[in-house]
């Protein structure tokens, strides 16, 4: 079956099966920022914005992304830069395998709510594992982007 | 393993079930999450995304939540989290992460009435009512002890308004892992309904424990008592996140920590 979708920004005509998932379909087109992790809806490392709302792509059927904007960590790579930049300042970079589903959920943090807590951060950040470095310096790394994301703002 | 031959986006309700209802291996799809963690061969995949069913309607008395609302819409809401003390935002929000609860629906939660399912443990103890297409409404109770007489759509939820306390306590090897024993509990006047889930089966009322706190004080001696009729009258089970002895140990303690909130925020 063909689907019509926008991929950051670029409308796309894809030819998939019914039932593949979003993630392979992604990783196909040669977004190779989409990772896989536990492939079982659980880790967070496949995560990308469908219509602007964070889903795990490993459990998303392609078919759903019909008619839908999907944004993936290439289609934000400003504000990825900023972020990786504050998460390797505190040496929480580590692997980098999860630093890609990471962004994007703190990107649909910063969109979503305003002047996010640490407890929206700790809550929009929950399903993002990390296996290296464990989560304080994420935290202050995420705090930081996001007082940054402010003063750019006022500026 | 799924699989599917054709997917389909029907713009009706009535289109829906003509669909599902033409062969056997046709299916529904909801949000489509836990759909790889199972096996299943799909002759046509029914997508419910263009039904309009994603809603969150209060009226005066009740809430209508259309199927396809996800868990982050329930768990965010401000009138269900007002009206019952944050007892969904409680039950939900540990289910692993926020991406998940945006692909998560209500709808085929309950229909698929899943024995891990933390939302089910809290519905259970409020007034609820279930929207079959074809059958009509039901109790959210009957559905989950019976299951549809024949294969239906889950419209939406109908839940009443009540003049209650509502306490949600769970048991986690960590937090965003699935519960090992959960525990939802709702006082009303004098009237409690105490639902266990996680057994692992499907989250169950436990009525004698219910009729016997009925009109009694919460005193220690009370909760020693009620505990022990709890763990009587809830069959639990062994898996791989913890034993049936584990559980029932465990379900006390999460019934006498409820008791304790809802005693501590009456007096």
């Amino acid at each position: 079956m063909k689907i019509n979708l926008t991929i950051n920004g670029k409308e796309k005509e894809i030819e998939i099966a019914p039932d593949d998932y979003l993630s392979e379909v992604l990783r196909r087109e040669g977004l190779l920022g989409v990772k896989k992790g536990c492939d079982t809806e659980s880790c967070g490392l496949c995560t990308v914005h469908l219509d602007d709302v964070a889903v795990l792509s490993c459990g998303t059927l392609a078919a759903k992304a019909h008619g839908k904007a999907i944004t993936t960590i290439e289609g934000v790579e400003k504000k990825a830069e900023k972020i990786r930049y504050e998460l390797g300042k505190r040496g929480v970079d580590q692997c980098g395998y999860c630093a890609p589903g990471t962004i994007m959920s703190i990107l649909y943090l910063e969109k979503v709510v305003k002047d996010p807590t640490e407890e929206d951060i700790n809550r929009y950040l929950k399903g993002n594992f990390c296996r290296c470095s464990g989560y304080v310096g994420q935290l202050e790394a995420i705090k930081s982007y996001l007082e940054g994301q402010k003063h750019e703002v006022c500026e | 393993m799924i699989t599917i031959r054709k997917y389909f986006f029907p713009e009706t309700i009535e289109e829906a079930y003509e669909t599902l209802m033409e062969k056997k291996s046709n299916a529904l799809i909801g949000g489509g999450a836990y759909l790889k963690l199972g096996s299943k061969a799909m002759g046509t995949a029914v997508d419910l995304s263009k039904v309009g069913l994603d809603y969150i309607r209060e009226e005066e008395s009740a809430f209508e939540i259309g199927a396809m609302t996800t868990f982050s819409t329930v768990m965010l809401h401000e009138g269900l989290n007002k009206h019952f003390d944050n007892l969904f935002q409680r039950a939900i929000e540990d289910i692993v992460g926020m991406q998940l609860k945006n692909m998560v629906t209500i709808g085929a939660t309950i229909y698929s009435r899943y024995g891990f399912s933390d939302f089910l443990t809290a519905l259970l103890v409020t007034n609820t009512k279930v929207k079959l297409f074809n059958a009509g409404w039901i109790s959210l109770n009957a559905f989950l002890e019976n299951g549809p007489e024949k294969r239906d759509i889950l419209e939406k939820i109908r839940i009443e308004k009540t003049n209650g306390l509502y306490r949600f306590q769970d048991l986690r090897g960590s937090s965003s892992d699935y519960s090992i024993i959960n525990l939802a509990l709702s006082k009303e006047k004098d009237a409690y309904r105490i639902a266990v889930g996680a057994r692992p089966g499907r989250a169950k009322l436990a009525v004698k424990t219910m009729d016997f706190l009925q009109e009694r004080e919460v005193t220690a001696e009370n909760m020693e008592k009620a505990g022990a009729i709890l763990s009587e009258e809830v069959v639990f089970g062994t898996n791989g996140r913890g034993s049936k002895e584990y559980r029932k140990a465990m379900a006390k303690v999460l019934l006498k920590k409820a008791l304790q909130e809802v005693s501590i925020h009456e007096n």
